[in-house]
C-alpha cells in the first residue's frame, strides 16, 4: 500500500517537474497520469488490462470518494458569491447551456463513430 | 452555534479554529451527511454530493464567522489528495486498454466536436447576453479542469478565481444534468456516458461517472485528461475567432 501510494505520488513529481522545467500548459497531475498509464501500457506486455494488486487497491480507494476531494475547493465559492450574483442571469445560462451542449455532443459524436466502427462491438 | 457554546472557554474554541482537525473533521462530516441525504434519495443526480457537502460547510463557516482561508488551511490535507487522484485515474484506464484502443476514433472525434462545443456555446451565450468581458474570457475554459483553466482565462484576460468559480459550477451542474441528459438522447453506452461527463464538467463530472460504473469513470478520466490539453492548444488560437 505505502509502495502503491509512493509510485502515485513519484508519476505526480515527475509530472510537475516536467510540466514546470518545460513550461507545459497542462497541470502536473494530468501529466502524471498519462506518466502513469504509459508505466502501465509498458508493464504490462501481453497481459494488458493487469494492473499490480496494490497499486490497484490504492487508485480504487482514491477514487471511490473522488467527491470528497472536491469539497475543499468548491467551498471556495463563498468568495466569489458576490461576483456570481451581480451577473447571475448570464452565468447561469451560459455554463447551463453551454455544459449540457457540450455533453450531448460529445456522447453523440462518441456513439454515432463507435456504432459506424465494428470493431467496437463486444 | 458552537462559539455560543464554548463561551465559558473561548480560548479552546479560538485553539480548536486555528487547528486544522476541527476544519477537516467538518469537511468529512458534512460529505457523510451529504452521502446519506444523496443514499436517502436514492442517489437521484440533483442530490449532488459535492454541492450538498459545500453548502452545509458554507452555512456553518458563516454561522462561525471563518473565514475561507482558515477553513482551507485545515481543509487542504484533502484537497491535497486530488493530485494523486488525478493521477491514479491511469489505473481504470489501463483496466479498460482493450475497450479505450477499439473506440480510439469515436474518443477523437468525440473530444475535438465537444471541446469546440464547450468553448463556442460559452463564449456566445455569454456574448449575446451581453456580459462584459472578464465574464466572456472566464466563462471560456469552463469546462477543463481549474489549473488549467485559471491559466487560460487570465490570458485572454478574464480573472482567475472567478473562473475556478465557474469550473466548479459547471463541474456539479454537469455532474447533476449527466444522467437526465443521457436518458432524454437515449444514450446507454457507459463509453459515451463517461466521455461527456470527463469532457464538459471535469473531475467532478468523472466522479459521478465513477456513481455509475467504472468503465463510464475510466472514460471520464481520459476525456478529463485530453481536453485539457486540447482546450489549452485551441483556446489561444480560436481567440481572434471569438473577438477574445
Amino acid at each position: 500500500m505505502i509502495a502503491a501510494f509512493a509510485g502515485i505520488l513519484a508519476c505526480q513529481l515527475a509530472g510537475e517537474f516536467v510540466v514546470h522545467a518545460f513550461a507545459l500548459p497542462l497541470p502536473g497531475p494530468v501529466l502524471g497520469m498519462f506518466l502513469l498509464f504509459a508505466f502501465l501500457v509498458l508493464r504490462g506486455g501481453r497481459s494488458a488490462g493487469a494492473v499490480p494488486q496494490r497499486l490497484g487497491g490504492a487508485a480504487d480507494g482514491l477514487l471511490g470518494h473522488l467527491s470528497l476531494l472536491f469539497v475543499p475547493a468548491s467551498v471556495g465559492l463563498m468568495r466569489y458569491l458576490d461576483a456570481l450574483a451581480a451577473n447571475a442571469v448570464t452565468v447561469i445560462l451560459a455554463v447551463a447551456l453551454s455544459t449540457a451542449l457540450a455533453q450531448a455532443a460529445t456522447a453523440l459524436t462518441f456513439r454515432l463513430l463507435a456504432r459506424s466502427e465494428p470493431t467496437s462491438q463486444p | 452555534m458552537i462559539p455560543t457554546l464554548l463561551k465559558p472557554h473561548p480560548e479552546v474554541w479560538v485553539y480548536l479554529a486555528a487547528s486544522p482537525l476541527s476544519w477537516l473533521t467538518l469537511t468529512l462530516a458534512a460529505y457523510l451527511v451529504a452521502d446519506r441525504i444523496s443514499i436517502a434519495c436514492r442517489r437521484h443526480p440533483a442530490a449532488n454530493l459535492v454541492a450538498l457537502a459545500a453548502i452545509f460547510i458554507i452555512l456553518a463557516l458563516k454561522a462561525t464567522g471563518t473565514s475561507y482561508e482558515t477553513y482551507f488551511a485545515g481543509a487542504q490535507f484533502i484537497h491535497f489528495l486530488l493530485g494523486p487522484a488525478t493521477v491514479a485515474l491511469a489505473v481504470p484506464l489501463y483496466r479498460n486498454l482493450e475497450r479505450v484502443r477499439a473506440t480510439a476514433l469515436p474518443i477523437a472525434a468525440a473530444l475535438g466536436v465537444g471541446s469546440l462545443v464547450a468553448i463556442v456555446s460559452a463564449v456566445a451565450i455569454a456574448r449575446l447576453l451581453g456580459a462584459p468581458h472578464e465574464i466572456v474570457a472566464s466563462l471560456a475554459p469552463k469546462s477543463v479542469t481549474s489549473p488549467i483553466a485559471m491559466g487560460l482565462a487570465e490570458k485572454l484576460g478574464g480573472a482567475p478565481f472567478l473562473t475556478a468559480a465557474l469550473v466548479i459550477a459547471t463541474g456539479v451542474f454537469g455532474a447533476i444534468i449527466l444522467t437526465p441528459l443521457m436518458r432524454a438522447l437515449r444514450i446507454t453506452d457507459p463509453a459515451a456516458i463517461g466521455m461527456a461527463a470527463g469532457l464538459a464538467s471535469h473531475g467532478i463530472g468523472a466522479a459521478r461517472a465513477f456513481q455509475i460504473d467504472s468503465v463510464a469513470g475510466a472514460f471520464a478520466g481520459i476525456a478529463m485528461g485530453l481536453n485539457g490539453a486540447l482546450t489549452s492548444i485551441i483556446l489561444p488560437l480560436l481567440r481572434p475567432l471569438l473577438g477574445l
